[in-house]
């Protein structure tokens, strides 16, 4: 059986934010992914940003400092 | 990886169609600006891509094709060029945002819309459309086969009805142009919609308008055509009429290729292909409990598209898994069909796309269909645990 962690998912407004997020994730090591946005999501635009818990906790700074306006941010199961 | 998303684009391609991209930029400069050979040389592949899609849609002639970006500028050329307000249009449940956002526009500038329903296969029933048609209908816009379900329309019957009572029948060909055949006289459409880079096999950026010859259509841009340049109205003439400024040369280079391929191969292997890997997917996984499938399965003809849900199961997720432990690629989510999602209930979880290509193998679509058998013996271990 597939095993379920907790995830932030943190949702964008527009795709160019998330090709953002992306890009300076990448640039500061920040862990984590784009995934197609769960349904507990009722907006954002089609993508969304997957981190484990664990390690949003530890970059949260570095993740609020990056710019950019989150949508939606969600503690979630996945 | 696994490519299984050709509904949303045809990302795999003949390899002479990107050889065609790189030699245009060696070959072309600016059509219809000029006499030297560039420019020529532009003139000549606009000209002779017109006359290839003009043999595959069988349309009059070449001059009734305007290229354009892609098919929902084909759309928008078409609806805000030949609807007014206080004219009545008829439209169904199952169209892509492309016809429904620019039909609302037109709604709230006093345009009146009718939108048919669908059963519960997701199938349009004509008769019912032809009980829509009102004294001041104008036009019926449609799609050939909807990008959700993959059903076909009878267009020939929705155009019989339609002509009957003076109304234009303006089609939304993205998902059907190259992989099933079309015949705009036979099949007695007005206007043809399509997209170069799904069925048929182009670049991105490629698409036009067919329009049936002795209909005018109002464009939406107007400016540079390279001809009548002291005139303050822009050329009326097809196709120029709605090409305003330069055209995507490029792409329309590697559009050109890809209809060679097609015309040498034929669209009816390429369908009957496409088909039966669909039914080999659909093999695959039909005897699943808890799968749901949304369209008519068993339609004679029908796009290469499978649309499904395991369960309960978020269809972002599914999709996620496929990608992560898998590497297939599909569709998950809305597909730009709000109406269509509405009417089976699945706005909220979404649906989970397979869509299929000439260039898919029997051993890839095995892989796909036992995935979706893998997940879903997983969803069903979870649900009675």
């Amino acid at each position: 059986m597939r095993e379920k962690k907790y995830y932030m998912v943190l949702a964008f407004r527009t795709t160019t934010e998330a090709m953002a997020m992306e890009k300076k994730c990448a640039e500061q090591k920040i862990p984590g992914r784009l995934i197609p946005v769960p349904r507990e999501i009722t907006a954002g635009c089609g993508l969304a940003w997957r981190i484990a818990q664990a390690e949003y906790e530890r970059n949260q700074t570095a993740i609020d400092n990056l710019g950019i306006a989150f949508q939606q941010v969600v503690l979630l199961k996945l | 990886m696994i490519y299984l998303d050709s509904a949303a684009t045809s990302f795999l391609k003949p390899p002479q169609v990107a050889e065609a991209v790189c030699r245009s930029f060696q070959d072309i400069g600016n059509a219809g600006r000029g006499a030297h050979a560039p420019t020529l040389n532009a003139s000549r592949l606009l000209y002779s891509t017109r006359e290839k899609l003009a043999q595959l849609f069988h349309a009059e002639q070449p001059s009734c094709i305007a290229f354009a970006s892609n098919v929902t500028q084909a759309l928008n050329t078409a609806i805000n060029g030949l609807i007014a307000p206080g004219d009545h249009v008829i439209t169904t449940v199952c169209e892509h945002n492309s016809v429904l956002r620019p039909l609302f526009r037109k709604e709230r500038e006093g345009t009146e819309l009718s939108i048919l329903p669908a059963d519960e296969k997701g199938r349009i029933h004509p008769d019912r459309l032809k009980k829509c048609i009102r004294n001041h209908t104008r036009a019926i816009v449609i799609h050939h086969a909807s990008n959700l379900t993959g059903n076909v329309t009878d267009l020939k019957e929705i155009a019989a009805i339609a002509h009957a009572a003076g109304v234009l029948l303006i089609v939304d060909a993205a998902q059907t142009a190259g992989s099933i055949p079309i015949d705009m006289q036979e099949m007695g459409i007005d206007v043809l919609c399509f997209t170069g880079h799904k069925g048929l096999m182009g670049p991105q950026g490629t698409g036009g308008i067919c329009v049936r010859s002795g209909l005018e259509i109002a464009p939406f841009a107007v400016g540079g055509s390279g001809v009548h340049s002291f005139e303050r109205e822009h050329p009326s003439d097809m196709p120029i009429a709605l090409e305003a400024g330069t055209l995507n040369g490029h792409g329309i280079a590697g559009l050109q290729a890809a209809l060679d391929f097609i015309l040498e191969n034929g669209v009816q292997t390429i369908h009957q292909k496409e088909t039966a890997l669909m039914h080999r997917f659909l093999q695959g996984i039909r005897e699943i409990d808890a799968i749901t499938l949304y369209g008519d399965m068993d339609a004679a003809v029908r796009a290469p598209i499978v649309t499904l849900n395991i369960g309960k199961m978020d269809a972002a997720e599914v999709s996620d898994i496929l990608w992560e432990d898998y590497e297939i690629c599909v569709r998950a989510g809305a597909h730009c069909a709000p109406l269509m999602h509405s009417h089976f209930g699945t706005e909220q979880q979404g649906a989970v796309r397979f869509s299929f290509s000439y260039w898919n193998t029997e051993q890839e679509i095995d892989c796909a269909a036992q995935a979706i058998r893998e997940i879903a013996a997983d969803y069903e271990e979870t649900v009675y645990a």
